[in-house]
């Protein structure tokens, strides 16, 4: 398993990419929405927790196709799922180098980006909590989501649109996390069920992951 | 005897040939008398006026539209472990019926709130969750349509349903947990103290009746073809092949 997320990890820096893509597009959605809806403070603090929640949503949503595509087409997926290693771990592994190569990066940029949006400096800390603990349940619904079209010549439309309302919770707490910091409310309770989802999505969608490649395997 | 000799597509062939016209006569039926006994035939609601009539499609399409993605959800479950050819294709011909009947009870609220709330729409956790499941039903069936090998596309699209039915689920509690919403809350339970009037709950119940049994129908009658199409496709493949 250890392996199998250093070789991808690797191929996510040697390849270029791996990490720039996703935090490039993270960048360009936050300057476009200051753009999109005018740059004044005033508009924008109050939207800033739930468009940095959807940036990251959607800078996830961008590589996860290419988390099984690339195996798929060299024939290493045939290999790795025919390797004394159970599918669901390859599932873990997959969804983990996923995390590192976007979820972390983003969680650490979004402290640097969250003031162009002014997002209230006391909310920052819960804006890395929310994101460091939802981002790895994107990642795991997002692992599920490549397996169930990595068989698929034009999946990727189709795997945002199955994957996109798989997210509904987690945007939802999240966000509200933040937001609620942001107005100075006690924002335990979201983070708690953020993380309720994540805990949840990392137990048992990798179980679901395996099932769907074991279909596209046959 | 037991439910599962239907699951032969040759027995179950046989039975709905005989079932679907009855299911389409008592569904007709069912329908006109609660549609005609709701909409003519019923007194004005002192508040809502004519504006109540609605629903009478409102409330069934968006019974059906929630019942059919728990029966997808059945058929879903027997197809992995038992693996019936038929339980898959019905499951297959359940989703775009589903997926109508939410976008009709959504377009429906949407023409009833904009005179009664003032309108068209709210991120209302009902009505939020409603937009939820339509979501899931259109990624559902778009999943069947991209897959091109049927046994592949009954096993994704099978566990799709399973995890989707989850989530769906988590979202409606997370919608609620916002806000209480302008929708008012169940008014045909059973166990309820307050449910809405006779004179408005007969017609409703004898239509809810009625668009079951025209679900029931569509259902039957887009397996059969869901089948038919099966078998032809093998009739072809045998004589390219012979």
């Amino acid at each position: 398993m250890i392996a199998l997320v250093a070789r991808d990890l690797r191929l996510a820096i040697r390849a270029g990419g791996g990490f720039g893509l996703g935090l490039g597009f993270f960048l360009i959605f936050v300057t476009l929405t200051a753009l999109g809806v005018g740059p004044t403070e005033a508009v924008l603090a109050p939207l800033a927790p739930g468009a940095l929640w959807l940036g990251a949503l959607l800078a996830c949503l961008l590589s996860l196709d290419r988390i099984f595509a690339l195996d798929r087409e060299d024939g290493s997926l045939d290999a790795l799922l025919t390797a004394p290693l159970p599918p669901e771990a390859v599932a873990v592994s997959k969804a983990l180098a996923h995390w590192i190569t976007t979820g972390l990066p983003l969680t650490v940029a979004a402290p640097v980006l969250a003031p162009l949006l002014f997002l209230p400096p006391s909310a920052l800390p819960w804006l890395i909590a929310a994101l460091a603990v939802g981002t790895p349940a994107l990642s795991a619904i997002g692992t599920f989501g490549a397996a169930l079209t990595v068989g698929l010549r034009r999946g990727s439309l189709l795997l945002s649109l199955i994957v996109l309302p798989m997210y509904v919770p987690t945007l939802v707490f999240g966000a509200d996390c933040v937001r609620r910091a942001a107005q100075g409310l006690d924002p335990t309770l979201p983070l708690v069920l953020t993380a309720a989802l994540t805990l949840g999505a990392i137990a048992l969608l990798p179980f679901a992951t395996a099932a769907a490649l074991r279909v596209n395997l046959r | 005897m037991s439910l599962w000799e239907y699951a032969n597509p040759r027995r179950f062939m046989a039975l709905t040939a005989k079932v679907q016209p009855w299911c389409w006569a008592v569904a007709v039926l069912l329908c006109a008398v609660g549609l005609g006994w709701g909409v003519l035939a019923t007194p004005e609601d002192f508040r809502m006026g004519h504006s109540v009539k609605i629903i009478y499609v409102h409330v069934p399409t968006a019974f059906i539209a929630i019942n059919a993605w728990f029966m997808m959800l059945v058929t879903s479950l027997i197809w992995l472990i038992r693996r019936h050819h038929v339980s898959a294709l019905a499951a297959r011909a359940a989703a775009p019926v589903g997926l109508v009947m939410t976008a009709i009870a959504l377009a429906t609220g949407a023409i009833w709130g904009k005179p009664m709330w003032g309108t068209y729409w709210a991120w209302d956790p009902r009505l939020t969750s409603f937009l939820i499941l339509f979501l899931f039903y259109l990624g559902y069936v778009a999943l069947w349509q991209a897959i091109e090998n049927p046994d592949a596309a009954a096993d994704l699209t099978s566990i799709l349903c399973l995890v989707g039915s989850v989530f769906a689920v988590i979202s409606r509690y997370a919608a609620q947990f916002w806000n209480q919403g302008l929708h008012q809350g169940a008014s045909l339970s059973l166990d309820a103290e307050e449910n809405i009037s006779d004179v408005f709950w007969i017609p409703l119940v004898i239509t809810l009746a009625g668009f079951v049994f025209l679900f029931v129908a569509l259902v039957l009658m887009r397996t059969r073809t869901e089948i038919r199409r099966r078998r032809l496709h093998a009739i072809t493949l045998r004589e390219r092949t012979a």
